[in-house]
């Protein structure tokens, strides 16, 4: 019974990392690159929540409308002045800005914010499950992760594949070039992609800091990074590869803590990066990439 | 007054100079063959007028509208449309998707039914692989899509770059033919080609690019009797 405990909080976890690592899939998907500044909006957004909470009556639900609308203009800035610039330029080029711009926002934060970790306090009440005479609990927290995370799935999944901005996402993840030749905005639809991802990213904040509820400037950098490594052992790119990854990386770092060691969990966690990079480097879902002659 | 109008373009990929200073015209109607050996500048040549590239100097006037500066998707809504070399057609997408896409800039959804419908009666082969993802396709499948796919914006002007490389002379022939009708029902082309002898055999009025510059211009039917264009190109 303890197993299926630990295995449920895997998978609440898992959830979490499901949902950051669908934005750093489609941003990837579809631009070609790693927004390492990706965790660090979950930040940002999970303190926009703190300080309309804390700070004025507004409902929390509101406060969450407000703090995705917020990360979406971020993320929007962020591609705008950072990475846009540098379209056409080096894989490495992009690469190196973004671990700035992640740089950038863990400091700012730091500065506007402080130093003193914050006491996020859960506004999601929904009721727990019991199974076999109160062994198994499933708490409310856990139901809500999961849901989300599902729907955000089915919802960007249909979105991609049945609309024509979703249409042009995938002709541009395919061949920019090409992709204008349609007619299509390539810069648009790349914001449109960092606008979706970060305002994912302030739904995974709250969801994150419901659960583990110290928040600081570094709130979001080894969340992100963990979530990071879901996708690429999803498969890179890949919507149900990013939600399998998330699963998959929640239960292991839970399972390790618990029958392992808790020091040695995250190492376990990216010791599975390293073993996946070397046995199928494109992830479970990933496509092969096919080299053009 | 000219359907295309290229003036003194110069191109260049960082300090090497592609095209240095051709001037072109293609009327409406017309086929217009664009022919010269590898690397002479054709494909660079399309790519600045669909505005892929932006030129060094020079001007693209196109319906007598200067499009030099404009970027690329907004000159597709004008009426120009490129089959690009390589055909590049989206690979995991299915053959429908892909013309849907080639309608990308258009709105009204039963024109472009009509326009689908088009397409199948150019290309019977798209329709009967509608639903097969294009990576599957074969070259001469693909290069059908291409060509559906620009016609989807219902262009006025099509550029076709290299539309018969690779295929077999069996196909390269068919391709030419669908070439023909697509200009018989009123669209402008300007086809770019290695294949010099199949693309003046279909032309009105052919250029020659030689090293970024162009060396002969004139009516298809003298350029092929050109000593210099048969020694050239055409392997006589």
């Amino acid at each position: 019974m303890e197993f299926l405990n630990n295995v449920i909080n895997g998978i609440s976890l898992g959830s979490i990392y499901a949902v950051i690592a669908l934005g750093y899939t489609m941003v990837y998907g579809i631009a070609k690159m790693l927004n390492f500044a990706h965790g660090d909006i979950i930040m940002v957004g999970s303190y926009i929540v703190f300080i309309l909470m804390s700070r004025t009556s507004v409902n929390p639900y509101i406060a969450l409308l407000i703090s995705i609308a917020a990360c979406t203009v971020l993320g929007v800035l962020v591609e705008r002045l950072a990475y846009r610039p540098l379209r056409g330029a080096s894989p490495l080029a992009v690469l190196i800005t973004a671990i700035g711009v992640s740089y950038f926002l863990e400091n700012a934060a730091l500065l506007i914010f402080g130093s003193q970790a914050k006491n996020f306090t859960s506004f999601i009440k929904f009721p727990s499950i019991t199974f076999g005479g109160g062994a198994v609990v499933i708490q409310g927290l856990t139901i809500v992760t999961i849901v989300v995370s599902l729907v955000i799935m089915i919802v960007l999944t249909l979105f991609v594949n049945k609309t024509k901005p979703g249409k042009a996402m995938l002709a541009v993840s395919e061949d920019q070039g090409a992709a204008q030749l349609m007619g299509i905005n390539v810069n648009k639809t790349i914001a449109l992609t960092f606008a979706i991802g970060s305002g994912l990213a302030a739904i995974a904040g709250v969801l994150l800091c419901s659960k583990y509820p110290t928040l600081s400037s570094q709130t979001g950098a080894m969340p992100g990074i963990k979530a990071f490594v879901a996708a690429v052992l999803g498969g890179i790119g890949s919507i149900p590869g990013a939600a399998i990854g998330g699963l998959l990386i929640g239960i292991i770092e839970i399972l390790s803590k618990t029958y392992i060691s808790s020091q040695l969990s995250d190492a376990i966690v990216f010791a599975v990066l390293i073993v996946v990079l070397l046995v199928k480097p494109t992830g479970i879902l990933g496509k092969k990439v096919q080299v053009k002659v | 007054m000219a359907l295309l109008e290229v003036k003194d373009l110069e191109v260049s990929y960082g300090v090497i100079r592609a095209i240095k200073g051709i001037s072109f015209q293609v009327e409406e109607g017309e086929i217009i063959a664009l022919i010269g050996a590898n690397g002479a500048g054709k494909t660079t040549t399309l790519h600045t007028i669909s505005g892929l590239m932006k030129p060094d100097k020079g001007s693209v006037i196109y319906n007598g509208e200067d499009i030099t500066k404009k970027p690329a998707y907004q000159i597709v809504s004008m009426g120009m449309a490129q089959v690009p070399e390589g055909r590049r057609v989206f690979s995991n997408l299915t053959v429908l998707d892909n013309l849907k896409l080639g309608a990308y800039s258009r709105k009204n959804k039963d024109e472009i039914k009509d326009s689908i419908k088009y397409v199948y009666e150019k290309f019977p082969r798209l329709e009967e692989r509608k639903n097969q993802v294009a990576g599957t396709l074969s070259g001469g499948e693909q290069q059908m899509l291409a060509m559906g796919r620009a016609l989807m914006s219902r262009p006025k002007l099509i550029l076709m770059d290299e539309p018969s490389m690779g295929l077999s002379p069996l196909l390269v022939n068919e391709i030419f033919d669908i070439i023909r009708s697509i200009n018989e029902n009123g669209t402008t082309v300007l086809l770019v080609e290695q294949n010099a002898k199949k693309a003046l055999e279909i032309a009105d009025r052919g250029y020659v690019l030689e090293t970024g510059s162009i060396s002969l211009s004139g009516d298809a039917k003298d350029l092929m009797n050109n000593d210099e264009v048969r020694k050239a190109y055409l392997g006589e």
